[in-house]
């Protein structure tokens, strides 16, 4: 017992320089890369305009409530995903012990997705951008062979990035040169983790707030480009035809769920750092909102550059054809423009249709543009981007803006990944007290550095993917559900509603009590059914990039060898088998407690728990 | 007089004709495209460019076979049309009516490309000559590759970063320690009555302890 007292509050727990800091901290969390190349993807290929009303349903009444939750969770009980579930219950206590694991899972392999744009990042800084030029082959006679067949910009992120195998179960060698730049991304990391959220809370004014400057830079940019009308158009026409279509539904819960980023254990933790009498109702709205519409920001700008995309490419397809027929038939340059293309076209074809018949010349349409394959995720930030970034003048700073963006948009996401690792482990005092936290935050990084590494062999990204698929995704919707039915269910929602009044000063709304009783678990459990049914009606295929395909440069698709399959299963099921695994143990441990009635339970006496 | 003038320019202006025709053996067509390279500032296309042309070739066949023989006359240029675009040949003045095999044409050309290219202000992609593809240039690349250069500088950063957080945290947790001796220290010197070991003062402050095992706060447990 120390000589000064301990008024109960002052439990040495680190907390946030202010208000602002946790809120951006959790905005910088749930806006990721997935606001950028997830959203906008989703939005055309479920019929623009109309992808809205699916989307905003499921944030009215699946990640709200769920946020709401979380951090109200975290702020009373003030502890990790760790303690916070074993105070509710112990039998829950493996739905912490899931989070924990889907924490560390996802910073593994997320970080790396990072390392790929840190190396687009310092490439940027040459003239011309490595990715607009073919590199020549061996005796300089012309182009190399795969860059050729392919584009500039495919060969340079598949050949001069990834390296990548022919097939998943050939693992090629490490990529030295990924090598550097995971070890830069992750003392990066360390820099910013160091201390917990001492060091987060400052980190996250610049990583949260520049990503908005540079997408409104983008976005001026975007909109005075050639075609951008065209290609915002085609984003936002409704087709409310789509909405037929169960897959849009659960696309669009799917996609809210994963953006704000729940059941990860990240925002318990830093809703723990609150001081208990913080609105939580308050944050937890404020944050879902900040966070959708800045998908809808950020669509504006990707948008509008691939519309620019796409006229370009008719443009170029339209100069070609000219070129060949003013080559044909010898007439003076600039005689055939682009307006008046259709019309020379029409004449010549009545007096000359051999001839022209004879050019092959390839229709341009500017629709058929436009609904080129669309793309998501890495092919959208690495290969449709570039591409669109080599056309606009002065493409050097355009990308190095794009890849910081890029870059600060997943860091502050890994901020979130890693605390949800950090807290827990701190809390279970892994170390001794003594040691300082910033030996833990080494070791957690320096590990992690160590097992990413194999994220940088040949089938790397791959790797990645499957990470993305299985232990991204169904792990977090079945911890989700738990977490409600645990709270309402087990915890009993009168307590917590109780709990949340005294928190936020104010009687709980009819609409939090009925979504958290009824509406969200139903939602979880019907999306993770179709998810999962889903994934199993066909089985388990990735593209490959493949030189020597015959279809070569589309990619080949390739079933995953047995084993990689029984990998994806066990990095799915396993976050998830701790809830009931826990569950198994604390009830074993309480029936062979009461075989003997003299064997107390410390866990009633632990007086340091009820102030921590 | 006059008539065998006559005649022998006919005679000759039939020859040019034979030889220089489109798809002529050893005839090559050029593509020129002025308003492409050149915008605003594109000049016109006419005989006098058509000279320059002929002597530019004239010069490419005696730089390369180094016997001064080929005269600007040698060169005859056909079929221009519009586009620009016309066929030319070069004859050989020693041997008559006959023309410069095409080999050694092209050979020249390819050697002096870069003469030709720059006398017209054009480029390979905007003076073609068909049938003469040009090599390309080798890319080029500085000693170290430049993305190492600023790597190098972004890791110099972090871990600067990183060693001064480090060492801060180092200063802080010393800090705090010798602050904490200090403090035991001086609380050693002053006496204080002490009841179970703790101070009497701390029993009269309003804070106190809360013992958990009695804590009305029971409600934190859940019943197993």
């Amino acid at each position: 017992l120390s000589a000064t007292p301990e008024i109960p509050k002052e439990d040495g727990r680190p907390k946030w320089d202010n208000k602002f800091q946790y809120i951006l901290s959790c905005i910088g969390f749930a806006v990721g890369l997935g606001n950028v190349w997830r959203f906008p993807y989703l939005c055309q290929i479920h019929g623009g305009g109309a992808f809205l009303i699916p989307y905003f349903i499921a944030l009215l009444f699946e990640g709200i409530p769920l946020l709401h939750l979380e951090l109200a969770l975290g702020q009373y009980l003030r502890k990790g995903s760790l303690g916070a579930w074993n105070t509710i219950s112990p039998y829950l206590g493996g739905v912490g012990v899931g989070s924990w694991m889907v924490s560390i899972l996802v910073s593994l392999y997320y970080n790396t997705v990072l390392t790929w744009v840190m190396w687009y990042f310092i490439n940027s800084f040459q003239e011309p951008l490595p990715w607009s030029v073919c590199p020549l082959n061996e005796n300089r006679t012309g182009f190399n062979e795969e860059c050729h067949e392919s584009t500039a910009v495919n060969y340079f992120w598949y050949r001069k990035t990834l390296n990548i195998t022919p097939d998943i179960a050939e693992s090629g060698k490490l990529q030295w040169w990924l090598i550097l730049c995971l070890a830069a991304c992750w003392a990066v990391v360390y820099l910013c983790t160091i201390r917990g959220i001492e060091t987060t809370g400052k980190a996250i004014y610049v990583t949260a707030i520049f990503p908005y400057l540079v997408l409104t830079i983008f976005l001026i940019q975007g909109l005075t480009l050639p075609g951008a009308t065209d290609g915002l158009i085609y984003l936002f026409t409704p087709n409310l035809n789509t909405l037929k279509n169960p897959r849009v539904w659960l696309d669009a819960a799917t996609q809210i769920f994963f953006s704000l980023s729940l059941a990860f254990g990240g925002l318990i933790a830093f809703a723990s750092y609150n001081p208990t009498k913080n609105d939580c109702e308050k944050d937890a709205v404020t944050v879902a909102i900040v966070n959708s519409m800045t998908s809808l920001y950020a669509s504006i700008p990707v948008f509008s550059v691939l519309g620019f995309k796409a006229t370009t490419a008719y443009w170029d397809c339209l100069d070609r054809n000219i070129i060949n027929i003013i080559n044909e038939f010898d007439l003076p340059e600039e005689s055939i423009m682009r307006q008046n293309y259709t019309s020379w076209i029409s004449f010549l074809n009545s007096s000359y249709p051999e001839k022209i018949a004879g050019l092959k010349l390839k229709s341009c349409d500017l629709q058929e543009f436009l609904d080129q394959v669309p793309v998501s995720g890495t092919g959208l930030a690495f290969i449709v981007f570039t591409q669109a970034i080599i056309l606009m003048p002065g493409s050097q700073a355009w990308a190095i803006l794009f890849f910081i963006m890029l870059f600060s948009l997943g860091l502050s996401s890994m901020f979130g990944n890693i605390e949800g690792v950090f807290t827990p482990l701190l809390e279970l005092q892994i170390i001794p007290k003594s040691a300082p936290k910033e030996l833990l935050s080494g070791i957690i990084c320096l590990i992690s550095f160590l097992i990413a590494l194999s994220f940088t062999l040949g089938s790397g990204s791959y790797w990645i993917d499957i990470f993305d698929r299985y232990a991204g995704s169904v792990p977090l919707l079945v911890i989700a559900f738990f977490e409600v039915i645990g709270v309402v269910y087990i915890y009993k929602i009168k307590r917590f509603s109780k709990d949340v009044e005294w928190m936020t000063g104010r009687k709980l709304n009819l609409y939090w009590q009925i979504a958290w009783r009824f509406i969200s678990p139903l939602l979880l459990l019907i999306v993770f059914v179709a998810f999962v049914t889903l994934q199993m009606q066909k089985p388990p295929s990735y593209t490959a990039w493949n030189p020597k395909y015959e279809g070569f440069p589309m990619k080949e698709e390739k079933v995953y060898p047995p084993w990689v399959q029984a990998i994806c299963v066990l990095l799915a099921v396993l976050p998830c088998v701790c809830v009931p695994l826990v569950a198994l143990f604390h009830l074993v441990k309480q029936k062979r407690r009461s075989k003997n009635p003299s064997f107390v339970s410390p866990e009633v006496f632990s007086c340091q728990e009820a102030n921590s | 007089m006059l008539r065998t003038l006559l005649l022998t320019l006919s005679v000759v202006a039939i020859a040019h004709a034979e030889l220089c025709k489109p798809d002529a053996q050893n005839a090559f067509k050029v593509r020129i495209s002025i308003k492409t390279a050149l915008g605003d500032n594109a000049y016109a296309w006419d005989a006098n460019e058509e000279y320059l042309f002929k002597a530019m070739v004239a010069f490419a066949m005696r730089r390369y076979s180094s016997k001064s023989t080929t005269q600007i006359s040698n060169v005859l240029l056909c079929n221009v049309t519009d586009r620009v675009s016309f066929w030319f040949v070069v004859t050989d003045s020693s041997k008559n009516v006959t023309t410069v095999p095409g080999s050694e044409v092209e050979a020249a050309i390819r050697m002096n490309r870069n003469r030709i290219n720059n006398a017209f202000l054009l480029s390979d992609k905007t003076l073609q000559f068909l049938k003469i593809t040009s090599t390309l240039s080798p890319p080029v690349e500085p000693s170290t590759p430049v993305w190492l250069i600023v790597f190098g500088v972004v890791l110099c950063l972090i871990v600067a970063g990183i060693v001064f957080l480090v060492v801060s945290g180092i200063q802080k947790h010393n800090k705090k320690n010798k602050e904490s001796t200090e403090r035991e220290n001086l609380e050693e010197k002053v006496e204080v009555t002490l009841e179970n070991g703790i101070p009497c003062e701390a029993l009269d402050l309003k804070a106190g302890h809360i013992n958990g095992v009695f804590a009305a706060d029971d409600e934190r447990f859940t019943s197993l």
